[in-house]
């Protein structure tokens, strides 16, 4: 039996001290309505991001985990502004971002990118690589074309292609190369805050690596701040400080990636963690394989959203809905009952 | 830019279809622009009392009408003008009005989606050609009226066609890359949006200038067009009141045809062909010639073959049957 500390105090609470946050959210709702089957039914909606409160800080990695359709591009969106929040607010360095006048978010916009899950469809067919990667410089203005075409073939030589390449067309290109191009017109402008949207996923396994560590390259001479968005729960044990495990829209487990790894507190956590393979055959890994789907984001199970697919559900958890909940130093949990089931 | 154009009529010359489009399309656009410096008589003269109804012969090519004594010949090259001034000019104002209204309600999307939208419903249960020919009758009949009807009676497919394209490229990925870039919608709507549906208005005017042809000629044949214009819908109209059949002379009707064939099939040439370029699910060249050579590659073949090991079976049971 482990004891827990559990402290009701909020993650924003706790980090709004320290200077040393880039963005963070509070209580953020992306909900979307769906079309009602009356004219005068009852409104619903999708509940994709549902009361999301995270903080990132400035240079680290934060990884965001979860399964498919669980809100985390939603999140990533309503980030990066290019999704209204239903309710709650993003603050990037210091200012809501939904509140700001249209310049001055195009201004903080300027400080964030985003490189796509696949990188076939997010470059332009019909425009070569070096309008691609200069398009956001053209956009903002203030670079003559020699700079423009300088800055290409450095951001080129950045992250690892040829200037051979300057005029060719992503159709040219494997998907590796392409998901390169990506990166390049994404730190283009020099962000502070870059969204990496499942950035291998869509890629060939022996290419997963290669971008990984450019992208960590880049990070350490940039200093920029990730959000790394993933399935692969080995990738993000590797390069992320600060982890967030999200469940149909709602945070299930936050904070410090070892020690989310080292001692998961939240059975879904245990389940995801469960299913990573390990190299190490003579280790017998217990598995928790979860039963049934996913629930529909629209009819969200009452309660604490997992309880329908928890094997430790219990009364409460149909009932009441937890809250965030410090569980350590830098580890915080949505569960009743935190740690149940853990053997030892 | 420029090189890119320039791969667009390469792609299309070395398009079997393209080329023949193109071949016809250019003799037909000569014809039009120097057919002052073409025809060997002044069409409009029909002071000629002397030689009406004439045979073909060497002085008169197509020899001359019956009612009036006009060259034939020469009214055949006049009438490329009108042909292809209806049809081009038509095609091309159907494209512009089309690729606007298609990109506002794409792009800009609701309310203004819905307003285009229920406008295009409209139109497209109004049948255009009586209506034509109402509002001909109103407005008058000069060239410039039959453009604009069928220029705001032909855009609604193609508003259509282009707005569906355009929700597509909306929601795509590079899109959404060049709005976290800071791009304004005029940037968006014009260097990503409308060169992904370019293709389809290019189309789109080749097709709809043969259709428009088609109409045009069909409109002066009811005597709907400018009275005062040579085109050939006109001509087939004089040669039918004139008498033509009557007194055999089929050149007379015969040459607008070609000359209306020639127009329609060659826009109509270049459309496919851009199809096909455009469409890589369009089989290229999937015509009745290729369909007898896959027929005669696995059908015919086959057959041959079970003939063959017919013939080589049958002696052997012959002789069987001899030593039965």
């Amino acid at each position: 039996m482990i004891t827990v500390s559990c402290a009701a105090i909020i993650p924003w609470e706790v980090n709004t001290m320290a200077d040393n946050t880039l963005i963070r959210t509070e209580d953020l709702c992306v909900w979307f309505p769906v079309r009602r089957a009356l004219p005068f039914g009852k409104r619903r909606y999708v509940k994709a991001v549902d009361n999301v409160s995270i903080t990132i800080e400035k240079g680290e990695t934060f990884g965001l985990v979860g399964e498919s359709g669980c809100g985390k591009s939603t999140l990533a969106n309503a980030l990066l502004g290019m999704q209204k929040p239903t309710a709650g607010k993003v603050y990037f360095k210091g200012k809501d971002l939904n509140a700001l006048s249209i310049k001055d978010f195009k201004e903080a916009r300027r400080d964030m990118q985003m490189i796509f899950q696949d990188p076939f469809s997010s470059l332009d067919p019909r425009w070569d690589v070096y309008r691609l990667i200069s398009e956001p410089m053209y956009i903002r203005g203030g670079y003559t074309k020699e700079q423009m075409e300088q800055e290409v073939l450095r951001l080129l030589k950045l992250v690892g292609l040829n200037e051979d390449d300057l005029h060719r067309y992503p159709s040219e290109f494997s998907g590796g190369q392409r998901q390169r191009i990506g990166i390049a017109r994404a730190i283009s402008l020099h962000p502070d805050f870059l969204v990496c949207d499942e950035p291998v996923s869509a890629l060939d396994v022996s290419v997963h690596a290669q971008i990984l560590n450019l992208l960590m390259e880049l990070q350490q001479e940039m200093n920029m701040t990730y959000l790394f968005i993933s399935h692969n729960l080995a990738v993000v044990k590797d390069i992320c400080k600060n982890l967030c495990v999200m469940y149909l829209g709602q945070v299930m487990e936050t904070g410090d990636t070892q020690e989310i790894f080292n001692n998961p507190l939240h059975p879904y956590t245990r389940s995801l963690l469960s299913a990573v393979l390990s190299v190490n055959l003579d280790e017998k890994q217990e598995r928790m394989i979860l039963k049934g789907e996913i629930p529909s984001p629209i009819d969200a199970p009452k309660g604490c959203r997992f309880c329908t697919r928890c094997p430790y559900a219990s009364e409460k958890c149909h009932q009441e809905t937890p809250q965030l909940q410090q569980c350590g130093e830098k580890h915080f949990i949505a569960c009743h009952f935190p740690g149940i089931g853990m053997e030892k | 830019m420029k090189k890119q154009s320039n791969n667009f009529f390469l792609r299309l010359w070395r398009h079997p279809k393209g080329r023949t489009g193109i071949i016809i399309a250019m003799l037909l656009v000569f014809c039009a622009v120097f057919a002052a410096y073409l025809a060997p008589y002044d069409p409009y003269d029909v002071t000629q009392r002397a030689e009406k109804g004439l045979s073909p012969s060497w002085s008169h090519p197509l020899g001359t009408t019956i009612t009036t004594g006009q060259d034939i010949f020469s009214m055949l090259i006049y009438g490329t003008r009108v042909s292809l001034i209806v049809g081009l000019v038509t095609g091309i104002c159907t494209a512009f009005l089309g690729a606007l209204m298609g990109l506002l309600a794409g792009y800009v999307g609701g309310f203004v989606d819905s307003l285009i939208m229920r406008i295009v419903d409209i139109m497209l249960v109004i049948p255009t050609l009586p209506l034509t020919i109402v509002l001909t009758n109103i407005f008058g009949k000069s060239y410039f009226m039959i453009i604009f009807i069928f220029t705001v009676f032909g855009w609604t497919g193609l508003a259509r066609v282009i707005r569906s394209q355009v929700l597509v490229l909306k929601n795509s990925n590079y899109v959404k890359a060049a709005e976290l870039a800071g791009a304004s919608r005029w940037h968006i709507m014009f260097r990503h949006i409308l060169p992904g549906v370019t293709h389809l208005l290019i189309m789109s005017t080749a097709l709809t200038s043969a259709g428009i042809m088609v109409a045009e000629a069909g409109l002066s044949f009811l005597g709907l067009g400018d009275p005062t214009a040579i085109s050939w819908g006109k001509m087939l109209a004089d040669a039918q009141s004139g008498g033509a059949l009557l007194f055999g002379h089929w050149w007379w009707i015969i040459a607008p045809g070609i000359g209306i064939f020639l127009s329609v099939f060659s826009f109509m040439r270049i459309g496919l062909a851009l199809e096909e370029m455009f469409n890589p699910r369009m089989k290229q060249g999937a015509g009745v010639r290729k369909l007898f050579k896959s027929l005669n590659n696995t059908y015919i073949q086959g057959i041959f073959d079970e003939m063959n090991e017919d013939a080589a079976g049958k002696p052997a049971d012959g002789k069987e049957a001899a030593k039965a």
